[in-house]
């Protein structure tokens, strides 16, 4: 069994966010580029899955400029087979991703496609479900636990109301949640390793998709701010000033 | 002249508290008519709730076994079919939401607003991105359907008093691809924690699931929904269903108490559109504190019962 695992760089979940003070984009110039948690932890469950003997060859993917190639190279450190870099310095909306992956897919014709939840640039959460439907399989997201068996997935969702357990024929599209599992460190061998693993890069144009009038982003501002508190001393305090508000 | 639809999301016959916040979404837009679509094995007594949101003009219910569960992938086509002649179509951005909302933008081509914060025109909405620092101005293109999840937490529900007609259609083709075999949900006794008008939250500080009980305590004095943040989720102290934040709910609650919790950007996103906020927290520097309405530097373990019994 074949998987696919769309590896997205982003700015790292550490940096503290500046929205650009003309509101034209967020700082990020010299700013730290890490692979997306969520993306993170679907090429670990991939590998997981090729342990147990059940996959046969993970493949991590990204679209993203050429300069990303160095994080790709991390996703083969991390035990990817191999790597497919779309290369292009658009920003590419969910849908246009969707739509690239399908076209790798047609290529690469794996059972099981493995997306992080949401990236934590855009927080969109909608390319696993995009992909599902282009591709006309099923979908299962949200997936905090994966059972591949017989050509099915069995996966448990997190869901509003708790836990949903959903089965679902392959070939299908998961994405995945923060608890399905804690991936793994990247060891220094492993970086020397991958610099000959396969990784083929393919201009975005090659692909053929067509991407027609989408989102455009108008302007960049930062959140509202609260008015500021105060610091109560005690409970007894704490519970007179929220009375006071009505609040109790 | 803008025509929405929303789509309506429910559980065990009863219809999501978020799907009014949603119309109040839609009413935003100028001179929007709204209806919203049920889809369930047996969709009336839903749609009866539905017609009851004022501002609704309409309620579409599809009856159909094969929606007995929401499958997304059985739910979006028959939407996507009845979404011609609307100029948007608005989901929740409920868990419900977000799995099936883009399967509809896909299947009519267009890109999706992501929990849409404000209406600034009927082509142009504010939503947030990098765990709500910063707030992106986004504009649709003309003449396209515009699809979108509504940010709960960003509006007021509509009130109640509608009366919308309620008809029927029938379901697109279902799938058999895909099969719920089970939901295990979580406790009800306790209010709804998207819908409660107070929540309790407890963080890793708590130290295990027996500790929680203090949080369960005062919850229950104040007859509020529990919360946690993620750490506390990851640790295994709460079921996953009460995390709050970026990859959790989120919420607007009048009164929000943080017990333990220091307060991360992606707690903080979840939680800062919620009337008062009060932190209790020994660390005088938890950023928490830079959210708070009221912040109480002490040990929870002993001010949280205080607290309770001060009630």
């Amino acid at each position: 069994m074949k998987i696919l695992v769309g590896y997205k760089r982003v700015v790292d979940y550490n940096v503290r966010i500046q929205v650009k003070p003309d509101g034209t984009g967020v700082v990020t110039d010299g700013v730290k580029l890490s692979a997306n948690p969520f993306d993170e932890i679907a090429l670990e469950e991939a590998l997981r899955l090729r342990e147990k003997g059940i996959a046969t060859e993970v493949v991590v993917a990204t679209l993203a400029p050429a300069d990303a190639q160095a994080h790709l190279r991390n996703g083969l450190a991390m035990g990817a087979n191999r790597a497919i870099h779309v290369v292009t310095d658009q920003a590419i909306s969910p849908l246009t991703a969707a739509k690239a992956l399908l076209k790798l897919i047609e290529k690469e014709q794996p059972d099981l496609v493995l997306l992080g939840k949401q990236a934590i640039d855009d927080d969109a959460n909608q390319t696993a479900q995009m992909l599902a439907t282009l591709w006309g399989r099923p979908q299962a997201t949200f997936a905090s636990q994966i059972d591949i068996a017989e050509g099915q997935a069995t996966v448990v969702r997190e869901v509003d109301a708790g836990l949903e357990t959903l089965q679902v024929q392959l070939p299908a599209v998961v994405s995945v949640d923060l608890r399905l599992n804690e991936p793994r460190f990247i060891k220094l061998p492993d970086i020397m390793k991958a610099k000959s693993k396969p990784l083929e890069t393919l201009p975005f144009a090659d692909l053929g998709v067509s991407v027609s009038a989408g989102l455009q982003t108008l302007s960049y501002a930062p959140p509202a701010k609260r008015a500021k508190g105060v610091m109560v001393k005690d409970v007894a305090e704490l519970v007179s000033a929220l009375k006071a508000k009505g609040l109790l | 002249m803008s025509k929405v639809l929303i789509v309506a999301d429910h559980l065990n016959g009863q219809l999501n508290s978020a799907v009014a916040r949603c119309v109040s979404a839609a009413k935003a837009i100028d001179s929007a008519s709204v209806d919203i679509v049920v889809l369930a094995s047996d969709a009336a007594p839903i749609a009866a709730q539905a017609a009851a949101i004022a501002g609704v003009d309409k309620v579409i219910a599809v009856s159909d076994g094969a929606f007995d569960a929401l499958i997304a992938q059985s739910v979006a086509p028959t939407v996507a079919a009845l979404a011609a002649g609307y100029t948007h179509v608005f989901g929740p951005s409920t868990s419900f939401g977000k799995d099936v909302m883009p399967c509809i933008a896909a299947l009519l081509d267009v890109e999706q607003v992501s929990d849409l914060m404000t209406v600034e025109s009927a082509s142009r909405f504010t939503r947030p991105i990098y765990a709500g620092n910063a707030i992106i101005t986004v504009e649709a293109p003309a003449g396209r359907t515009v699809v979108a999840t509504i940010r709960a937490a960003s509006w007021a529900a509509a009130a109640t008093g509608g009366n919308a007609s309620i008809e029927s259609a029938t379901a697109a083709a279902a799938n058999t691809h895909s099969k719920v075999l089970s939901l295990q949900q979580g406790k009800s006794d306790r209010p709804d924690l998207q819908a409660a008008s107070r929540v309790v939250s407890g963080g890793r500080a708590l130290g295990s699931a027996e500790n929680f009980s203090i949080v369960y305590a005062l919850a229950d004095k104040l007859g509020a929904a529990v919360g946690a943040s993620r750490a506390a989720v990851d640790a295994g102290y709460v079921p996953s269903d009460l995390q709050v934040g970026q990859t959790g709910k989120i919420i607007s609650p009048e009164l929000y108490i943080a017990c333990g919790i220091s307060g991360a950007i992606q707690h903080i996103t979840g939680i800062k559109d919620a009337g008062t906020i009060v932190a209790i927290n020994k660390d005088a520097d938890a950023p928490i504190f830079e959210v708070a309405d009221f912040g109480l530097v002490a040990d929870l373990f002993q001010v949280v019962p205080e607290l309770t019994n001060a009630l």
